[in-house]
């Protein structure tokens, strides 16, 4: 029984050690490392090795000590077994092969005897793998956006692998593309469309949808019920069926091309998810504030700007935020509605760039930073609330 | 008392929910019932425009003369399939300038041209010609009388309000549009996208639960691809998955993992032998489904987290003095917790899935077998701009919804209800 415990404790985290190494040789050989090989077999070998020379030493020598000593026999191993590498990257297999063996302190060979313990051994490096798979997967597409924005199409063209930035070149070289698409494509304008699309829309759909949310949270009307479940209903049907008639409406009515006509489009479109999420925290604010402010003599409006406004705070930032995200990230109705360079948002105008097969690739992924960054510090700075209104505005529960 | 107060109470009501009602009505509601006229109509993407008719003006000198010109008006009805009634012309001449010989469709008065031109059919044209002469003999001033622009106005019916219906496109739509194709290749997108997103959301948020370090920040970087603007991940994607100078076909083919670039978004089939049989592959659909269920398993997963979270760790522990394996912990603790919202997440994203354009317009325009109908929508209304064609692929889609909400409300909705 203990045998195979320890097999399976073996076996897996040596895959797993193997794993994290072949993710640490890829992005070196991203940096335009030449490695050919990703000698998968001889570091699951060694990889063995090392949890097993772990917990035969077991409490003999401090924890330390040992992790330090035992990292850096495998990094020399490895270094031995290994196409020839600068310093750098052998510094990274050593920290790796630290941060590996400190995990694996909580194991010893009385702890291979416990009930249990291979389901535990496999749950715990599947986690720890799955966090590292998951961090790598959802990370790399960004890093290579990232990064493709300060190479050179023929640069890339010639080692497609090599991403390593020079920067022994100056700051003005190292950020030509930003430069030129601010330049000869405009990207200022679109950025300012952009903003004065999103932050319209914001504006226009908390006017819109406060009091609404507030006549669905408080007052009894008829029609009420089916008002609030038609809300989550129109929340899901498909922008692509409406686009065929306000294509030919707007069109009629010159709405095409203009700022105004995709502020009432992205307002409606958003106005649903906002009222159902300010809806649902108005019903919390307790009911004995507002009947204050009634007794005071308020009419409704004065309820709504003294009252709930104030109090409903948060939620309505973290509406606004979710709904300028939702305005900003639009593509469907700016692709149909735009033909114009001169009213483009910035999302048309990475599509109208990537149109042209001429245009050099770190100019499209430039772009592609520059839409993408605002929503990512929006989200990293205020992800607390959009967290919550997310879980609150899709589905109730 | 009471009963005034009710009424106030509504009457307000009234008036705070009126505005949103009547914008989500004209923006979102509107259009679906439109759809329904516009299927049933013979409508291209040209033919929208009102008929207006048009006129070029062209002065000419006849002879020596200066005091004698030639006007030309090119005059043309701007639509090519529809007439436009009484049209009535009108245009001014200087000071001391008047018409000889004028049409008989025309009157000259108070420095004035003023003619009656009635009914144009469908690609009228016509060159209108007077001659003009000024009375005193002086020369006459090319470029006011080019500078004065004709006014021309008459009665046109608008393309889209008529009424002469037809049944031609949806027998397009069910007869030459490959639809069982088309059918097939949205429900693959759509269950795998929907199955794959879930499944990947569960063992995201399995993860995040144990209790590791920087939990908070693993969270936020696994909604990083929810939050990101769909054009700027779809063309990182085409750029990562190009076959002549991507990244991950050069990663492949430099450890020798692979022999040639694959052309994972162009190529429809791919043959693959598992175990002796061979079979094909939807290459290009898959790599799609791939992107999809990338960018919105962060949402199936926060839900699942949120749910995770709220399990009472007591259950845990109480199974974990019976003895319980973590498997049997997952099985028979966690899963039932699950099973609610995972109901839900499948109903929502498999509606959403249904009707995703976006992703798929950028990664492939719909070639190589990913055509989903949402496309097909674009493709008829905007690429072969046959409007009618496009809304009548429109009213499919709705339909289709429709009878899956009525399904999903049937099977799930109670038992989503119970718990």
């Amino acid at each position: 029984m203990r045998f195979k415990s320890l097999a399976i404790f073996l076996i897996i985290s040596s895959f797993f050690l193997t794993c994290i190494l072949s993710i640490w040789k890829i992005m070196a050989t991203l940096q335009g490392l030449s490695f050919t090989n990703l000698n998968v077999t001889p570091i699951f070998l060694i990889g063995i090795l090392l949890p097993l020379a772990f917990v035969l030493i077991g409490n003999k020598i401090n924890h330390l000590i040992k992790i330090f000593s035992l990292s850096f026999i495998f990094s020399f191993l490895y270094f031995y077994l290994n196409e020839a590498s600068p310093y750098w990257y052998i510094l990274g297999v050593f920290l790796i092969t630290l941060f590996f063996t400190n995990k694996l302190k909580k194991y010893s060979i009385q702890s291979l005897k416990e009930d249990f313990i291979s389901e535990k051994i496999i749950f715990d490096f599947i986690t720890l793998f799955g966090i590292v798979f998951f961090a790598f997967v959802i990370l790399f597409p960004f890093y290579i956006m990232l990064v493709t924005s300060f190479k050179t199409q023929i640069a890339l063209l010639v080692n497609p692998l090599d991403f390593s930035l020079d920067f022994t070149k100056s700051l003005a070289e190292l950020f030509k593309s930003y430069f030129v698409i601010f330049e000869t494509y405009n990207f200022g304008r679109y950025i300012l469309i952009s903003s004065a699309v999103s932050i319209g829309t914001v504006i226009v759909t908390l006017l819109f949808a406060i009091p609404a949310a507030y006549a669905v949270a408080r007052l009894n009307f008829f029609g009420k019920n089916f008002l609030s479940t038609s809300i989550l209903i129109i929340y899901m049907f498909p922008a692509i069926v409406l686009v065929i008639p306000l294509y030919t409406v707007f069109s009629q009515l010159g709405l095409r091309n203009s700022i105004f006509g995709l502020l009432i489009v992205y307002t409606a479109t958003t106005l649903p998810v906002a009222i159902y999420m300010l809806q649902g925290y108005f019903k919390s604010i307790p009911k004995e504030i507002e009947d204050a402010g009634i007794m005071d003599g308020q009419n409704w409006f004065g309820i709504i700007l003294k009252i709930i406004i104030p109090l409903s705070l948060p939620a309505i930032a973290s509406v606004a935020l979710y709904v300028f995200m939702i305005a900003w990230n639009e593509f469907l109705f700016s692709l149909m509605f735009l033909d114009s360079p001169k009213s483009f948002t910035l999302s048309r105008a990475i599509q109208y760039l990537s149109g042209d097969a001429e245009t050099p690739r770190q100019y499209l992924m430039a772009g592609s930073v520059i839409v993408t960054l605002p929503v990512l510090f929006i989200f990293i700075y205020f992800e607390k609330y959009l967290v919550s209104g997310l879980t609150a505005g899709s589905v109730k529960e | 008392m009471s009963d005034s107060l009710s009424k106030l109470e509504k009457r307000t009501a009234y008036t705070l929910v009126l505005p949103a009602v009547l914008l989500v009505f004209a923006i979102v509601l509107f259009p679906i019932f439109a759809n329904v006229w516009i299927s049933f109509k013979d409508i291209e993407l040209k033919d929208i425009r009102i008929p207006e008719p048009r006129a070029k003006k062209i002065v000419k000198s006849i002879s020596e003369n200066q005091s004698e010109l030639k006007i030309i008006y090119k005059l043309r009805n701007s639509s090519l399939i529809q007439e436009i009634r009484n049209v009535q012309f009108q245009d001014k001449l200087p000071t001391n300038v008047s018409p000889i010989n004028l049409d008989p469709r025309c009157n000259f008065q108070s420095k004035k041209i003023v003619c009656n031109f009635g009914n144009w059919q469908a690609k009228y044209r016509e060159n209108f010609e007077i001659t003009v002469l000024n009375n005193k003999g002086e020369i006459i001033d090319k470029k006011i009388i080019k500078s004065q622009k004709p006014i021309l106005s008459g009665k046109a019916d608008n393309p889209l309000l008529t009424t002469n219906f037809t049944l031609e496109n949806f027998k397009k739509v069910f007869y030459e549009n490959n639809f069982v194709e088309l059918l097939l290749t949205t429900f693959y997108f759509t269950f795998f996208g929907t199955v794959g997103a879930i499944i990947f959301g569960i063992l995201a948020a399995q993860l995040v639960n144990q209790n590791i370090q920087g939990r908070t920040y693993m969270r936020g970087i696994l909604l990083f691809p929810y939050v990101g603007p769909v054009v700027a991940l779809a063309y990182t994607w085409t750029l990562l998955l190009d076959p002549n100078s991507g990244t991950l076909n050069a990663l492949l083919v430099n450890f020798n993992i692979i022999e040639q670039p694959i052309n994972l978004l162009g190529q429809k089939y791919i043959t693959m032998s598992i175990l002796g049989f061979e079979f094909k592959l939807r290459l290009a659909l898959t790599t799609v489904i791939f992107f999809e269920i990338w960018r919105y398993f962060p949402l199936a997963f926060l839900f699942i987290l949120a749910r995770l979270q709220a399990i009472p760790q007591s259950l845990y522990e109480a199974a974990e003095v019976d003895g319980a394996s973590p498997i049997q912990k997952f099985i028979h603790i966690t899963l039932p917790q699950i099973t609610a919202i995972i109901s839900i997440l499948f109903m929502i994203r498999f509606i959403w899935n249904f009707n995703k354009f976006e992703d798929i317009f950028l990664l492939t325009g719909g070639a190589s077998g990913t055509r989903t109908l949402p496309i097909n929508v674009y493709q008829q209304g905007f690429a072969v701009s046959d409007i009618g064609m496009g809304s009548a692929v429109s009213i499919v889609i709705v339909m289709l919804l429709l009878s899956f909400m009525v399904i999903y409300f049937r099977l799930i909705g109670k038992r989503a209800n119970e718990v």
